[in-house]
């Protein structure tokens, strides 16, 4: 069993102000787990006080039921992935993947046995006498990955290993390393500033904003029920659309960014405080093309256009704020262009906009999400 | 592209200048194998002779003294590169309170002359017994401060994450040093072998001091004793001397200059 608890943890750096605070969590077995923020949230910084390579200013760590907290790094039993790899510039690709063996003083036989199944695993039997300079970002990474898969250790932590890719491999790799962890039944802690990474790879994802947890959950509920305005802004591509919104005065209407005027349907607004200042946001793919419906239209003016091929994504501008629709297929719309756009109030999210808070959840359309064959 | 003109002037230039400062070793050289009698009254080589080399050899322990300055070169630039290597590990890869402040209390010691440690140090050596040995020409000068700077600015180059990662797999800081640190800045080690190695067999002050008879003395003494035995100088001994001691100097350069100035610049520029 590998399961990682962390109890209240904290940390600072000499005394001052706490980079991290009050972290609660914990991490199942053979689960694939992402810490996910922006560049200095922390996550990092967590991940490495995890590995030991950082001191725990406070709280408890504890790796299969034992606390840890100044237990060495060697001792916890684990591997770990490098942003830049680590790779030693002097030794070849094998003795690199060897490396940690030696000092482990695993046996001859074994170490091959280990190296052979690596190797076979991530396809690097061409490449076992060169040295790192002389391999691609993508062969490198491997090279990484086969020293953390030789070394055996039940739990992984990876520390955005795929940033210094190009778009196209980082796609290549995120199956890769899914499929390792799946296959090799591997624990993994893993770190990235990509949301798009975040939840495409993990069973489980972790936001941090400045040192405290925003929200933890499947990558699904964190897309769909985003507890605060940071985690519905961070997770999702396009950006979700937001704008303030206030009620009129008679509770008739909701009125957006001082532009769009919706009608207030009693079914769908009535857990809405009507006397408070609201944000609400909505997903670009709700902001949707108007078919056969005549209802919830509204004109906007398209300012941006992309052709995407496959799908469009047109912005529009709402008051101050611009908003994107995606819209599927292929559509001709000139810039300047007014655009009639379908917004359905049940699909809106609605947050408190002085704390930041969700209110209440667009209402999932339960038809897509029930296909079992 | 320079025009014709320009080109031949420059050259022109350069020639005169390369004959310059090449001019008294070249001299050097030519006086070696001529006899006294031509280098005294100026006139060009008449006749080539080893006979300069055959005095030198015959009139002082030369060999020897050969051999002496290779043992103390050589045991130098060891005691340098091992005692360098260590400090700058410290000081690029422990953590310990008031690290800096000792780096930049280390620093300051460059601006100590050696000159003027040059009596304390005899002080220290005269009382451990250790004038007239090895250990009194070469222990002085195995702590070095150009040389640990040299190799932490090439260590701190190391990223920081090799460390990690070794620590995760279970290596300890002596093993790290070994097998990581070491084989990845070798560039540096061998810059500083080189340049402390020429400058110890360059030394003249330290072992005149250090030593009072011929079985430690090292060849620079003994060259200024081919000087100054004689009533007469005899100037083509004296470069046949100085002709041998160059030697291992230039051989040195030749097969380490490319080295030496990728070690030295190394950091410099990105």
């Amino acid at each position: 069993m590998s399961q990682i608890d962390l109890i209240n943890i904290a940390k600072s750096y000499d005394k001052q102000k706490d980079v991290l605070n009050g972290i609660d969590l914990s991490i199942e077995e053979g689960e694939f787990f992402v810490l996910v923020g922006p560049s200095g949230s922390g996550k990092s910084t967590l991940l490495r006080m995890i590995a030991g390579l950082e001191e725990i200013s406070g709280g408890v760590l504890k790796i299969n039921g034992q606390t840890v907290n100044h237990l060495p790094p060697k001792d916890r039993n684990l591997s770990m992935v490098f942003q830049n790899y680590a790779l030693y510039p002097h030794l070849s690709v094998k003795e690199n993947i060897l490396f940690g063996l030696k000092g482990r003083k695993v046996e001859k036989q074994e170490q091959m046995r280990r190296l052979h199944d690596a190797v076979e695993m991530l396809g690097l039997q061409d490449l076992l006498k060169r040295k790192p300079r002389e391999l691609s970002g993508g062969q490198r990474q491997r090279v990484a990955l086969g020293r953390a898969v030789v070394s055996h250790a039940p739990l992984c932590l990876m520390d955005e290993p795929l940033s210094n890719l190009d778009a196209k491999l980082r796609a290549n790799m995120r199956v890769e390393i899914r499929r390792l962890q799946k296959k090799l039944g591997l624990t993994m802690v893993y770190v990235t500033h990509d949301q798009v990474e975040a939840m495409t790879m993990g069973d489980r994802i972790m936001v941090l904003n400045d040192g405290k947890i925003q929200q933890i959950g499947k990558p699904i509920t964190l897309y769909n029920e985003p507890e605060n305005l940071f985690v519905a802004s961070f997770i999702g591509s396009p950006k979700i659309n937001l704008g303030s919104a206030v009620f009129s005065e008679n509770a008739k209407h909701l009125i957006i960014e001082d532009e769009l005027h919706i009608p207030v349907d009693p079914a769908v607004f009535h857990h809405i405080p009507k006397d408070r200042k609201l944000t609400v946001g909505i997903r670009a793919e709700h902001l949707e093309p108007c078919l056969a419906k005549k209802e919830n239209m509204y004109k906007l003016e398209a300012v941006n256009v992309e052709q995407l091929g496959n799908e469009t994504l047109i912005a529009f501008e709402v008051g101050s704020e611009l908003w994107t629709a995606k819209w599927p297929g292929q559509w001709q719309i000139e810039f300047g262009q007014k655009v009639l756009v379908q917004m359905k109030p049940e699909n809106l999210l609605f947050f408190d906009a002085d704390s930041g808070e969700l209110i209440k959840s667009a209402e999932l359309e339960t038809s897509q999400g029930a296909v079992t064959v | 592209m320079l025009s014709t003109g320009k080109k031949l002037i420059f050259y022109v230039l350069l020639i005169i200048s390369a004959l310059l400062l090449a001019g008294p070793a070249l001299m050097a050289i030519v006086m070696s194998f001529m006899t006294n009698q031509d280098i005294l009254t100026g006139s060009l080589p008449t006749t080539f002779t080893f006979d300069n080399y055959i005095a030198a050899f015959e009139r002082l322990p030369f060999l020897h003294f050969l051999f002496n300055s290779l043992i103390v070169s050589m045991l130098i630039t060891l005691g340098q590169l091992t005692l360098s290597a260590l400090a700058a590990y410290a000081f690029v890869f422990l953590e310990f309170k008031g690290r800096d402040f000792l780096f930049f209390l280390f620093i300051a010691t460059m601006m100590v002359p050696f000159e003027a440690s040059v009596i304390p140090n005899f002080h220290t050596i005269r009382n451990l017994g250790w004038i007239d040995s090895y250990a009194g020409l070469t222990v002085p000068f195995f702590a070095t401060t150009f040389g640990t700077f040299l190799l932490r600015q090439n260590f701190k180059q190391i990223p920081k994450e090799l460390r990690e990662a070794s620590l995760i797999a279970g290596m300890g800081d002596f093993r790290f040093f070994l097998s990581v640190v070491l084989p990845v800045s070798r560039t540096s080690l061998v810059t500083l072998g080189i340049y402390g190695f020429l400058t110890s067999w360059n030394m003249y002050l330290w072992p005149l001091l250090a030593s009072t008879n011929e079985t430690v003395r090292t060849i620079q003494i003994g060259l200024k004793q081919l000087q100054t035995q004689e009533q007469l100088n005899q100037w083509g001994v004296m470069m046949a001397g100085a002709v041998i001691v160059i030697i291992p100097t230039l051989l040195l350069l030749f097969l380490g200059q490319k080295k030496l100035q990728k070690g030295l610049t190394e950091g410099a520029v990105k």
